[in-house]
């Protein structure tokens, strides 16, 4: 496929239980995510997969379990510490920021990179200045690289759905994170959509040596784009591995067909 | 003629100072999402604050000079609004990221009383003069125009250009550093917000101070007018119609809109006024605002909300 190699283990998750009141999201739920390589979560809807990257980006504390990001552990996180490990997301509901530009949006996303203070840049000291350039450059290449540069002055909200989801990722990639977390990026999408979506994942990937951790629930998209795949139902893992081996376990064929008893 | 510019300019400048109190409101609801029910209280505490320690200052440290008695007290009630900031974060809002807006409205509802007691318990509840050097005597203008000249108030005008002074070095802030952006982020959205590493708690403690000092400076013109005395917390009534007209959301839009009161209110009051026997000055912004909600219900400048079906 490419020049990328798969690496060491970078993340992971162990045990994981969460529960809400008395319905059990996610139970003892282990899996691993290796340096560089694309890996999907994927499951029927309702099955844990939005709660499991919510535990990863810290939103939730699961009750159980220990997640290690590069061989640390904790157990809590908020979602501002996570961001400063280098955890970027996108979300499956949009969460921009939709009364502000495209541009304003993506450079939201390069706030971890600033270091100038309130005041240097309250009086445009020449530092916050020359920051605010070189920051500006690091977007514009991610506007170039999502294809959205007539875009660039709009207020988000007024955009399409599908270029809106760009935004959404962009604003992710200005963070340049070396985890991504992608929650079901091609949800609501039409087919050609969700080709240049695939194309953008596995861009990102391939050029900046990217670790995605994606969450869908449509199988097929899946398939073509990840190395490994964990699916969740009901909140249990019920399979792990490469993409054939997934497709051909039965028990993910009847979570996803439903079988007769 | 000369009259209905005289009513026009008087209209503009005390509408500049509902601005200004307006702006407490909108800054705060764009950073948090919080209508910030303490705005007015806010005012009054800034403004007793720089009174008592105006008064204070010289007596404890020893000197005379009035100017550096004002400047020295101006500061030291800044700094007790940004710690004031920053207590509401430690205490009130940090403890409730996510939650509802009511929930939120009610907190600030709650800082409110607290404020007004504490307040009048430290700093006193008489009334207390400031005096910051405003002139008091009215000043003629445009003599040449019309005879006579206008009369203007020129403790108005002051205070007007200090308000619209004050209002674009924020304007500048909010669209052009990078705090400004990050601040408007965390009103789009805490959670996102979040999660590109923008410290919530530091965005509100910057909003609250920034609020917390536009108060101070509401409280010091207001107070050096009508004296420092708990109505003054009720200056804050007038500047709600102004963020109805203006939209909760927008900086300009609570200056329009404070410029739209002040001369509609003037204007409405020498008009309109004798066919209901006068007095209509203190209702008329608000029969204003409830119009405006009738046909614009997100205000001049606010974001208009359309949701996808």
């Amino acid at each position: 496929m490419s020049g990328r190699a798969i690496g060491d283990v970078i993340l992971d998750v162990r045990d994981i239980s969460l529960s809400f009141g008395g319905v059990n999201a996610l139970t003892d739920v282990s899996f691993d995510v290796r340096e560089h390589e694309v890996r999907a979560i994927i499951g029927p809807n309702g099955a844990g997969k939005s709660s499991m990257l919510n535990c990863i980006n810290g939103v939730y504390q699961p009750q159980k379990g220990s997640i290690s990001l590069r061989g640390e552990t904790f157990r809590h996180m908020n979602s501002r510490q996570v961001a400063e490990m280098g955890v970027a997301r996108t979300f499956q509901s949009l969460a921009l920021f939709k009364g502000m530009s495209v541009l304003d949006n993506i450079m939201t996303g390069r706030n971890l990179k600033m270091t100038t203070n309130l005041f240097q840049q309250a009086i445009r000291w020449g530092a916050a200045e020359r920051e605010e350039t070189t920051q500006r450059i690091a977007v514009e290449r991610i506007i170039d690289f999502l294809e959205i540069q007539p875009y660039r002055h709009t207020q988000v909200g007024r955009l399409p759905y599908g270029l809106q989801k760009r935004v959404d990722l962009g604003r992710a990639l200005a963070m340049e994170p070396q985890i991504l977390l992608l929650d079901e990026p091609m949800a609501g999408m039409n087919v050609e959509e969700k080709q240049d979506m695939s194309r953008f994942i596995l861009d990102v990937n391939d050029e900046f040596g990217t670790t995605i951790v994606l969450i869908e629930h449509d199988m097929s998209v899946v398939m073509d784009i990840s190395d490994r795949v964990v699916v969740l139902d009901y909140g249990k893992k019920i399979g792990d591995g490469a993409p054939a081996e997934v497709r051909s376990n039965p028990d993910v064929v009847a979570a996803y067909l439903g079988t007769d008893h | 003629m000369a009259f209905f510019l005289e009513t026009l300019l008087g209209g503009l400048m005390v509408g500049m100072l509902y601005s200004l109190v307006a702006l407490g409101f909108v800054l705060i609801f764009k950073a948090s999402g919080v209508f910030n029910f303490a705005q007015g209280v806010m005012v009054l505490f800034a403004a007793l604050a720089m009174a008592r320690f105006a008064g204070w200052l010289p007596v404890w440290l020893g000197f005379e000079s009035k100017w550096l008695a004002n400047t020295l007290a101006f500061l030291v009630a800044a700094l007790i609004m940004i710690a004031l900031a920053w207590f509401i974060e430690r205490l009130v809002l940090g403890k409730l990221v996510n939650q509802d807006g009511i929930t939120l409205l009610m907190a600030t509802l709650g800082i409110s009383y607290f404020l007004e007691g504490i307040g009048q318990t430290a700093f006193g509840s008489d009334i207390y003069p400031i005096d910051v050097g405003m002139p008091k005597d009215p000043a003629f203008i445009l003599e040449g125009v019309f005879p006579g000249g206008l009369l203007i108030s020129r403790e108005d005008l002051y205070a007007a250009l200090v308000a619209a002074a004050l209002v674009a070095l924020l304007s500048l802030f909010f669209q052009k550093t990078a705090t400004g952006r990050a601040l408007r982020a965390v009103a789009d959205d805490h959670q996102a917000a979040q999660s590109i590493g923008i410290p919530l708690g530091r965005i509100w403690v910057i909003v609250w101070s920034v609020a917390g000092i536009v108060a101070l400076v509401a409280g010091v013109i207001w107070g050096s007018k009508l004296g420092v005395q708990f109505s003054l917390s009720l200056v804050a009534l007038k500047a709600l119609p102004v963020v109805i007209l203006g939209g909760l959301t927008s900086v300009p839009g609570a200056i329009i809109g404070g410029l739209i009161i002040g001369v509609g209110e003037k204007l409405s009051e020498i008009y309109i006024g004798p066919y209901f026997g006068g007095g209509i000055e203190i209702w008329f912004a608000y029969v204003l605002a409830l119009c405006f909600l009738l046909v614009r219900p997100q205000g001049l400048f606010g974001e208009k909300i359309i949701d996808r079906v």
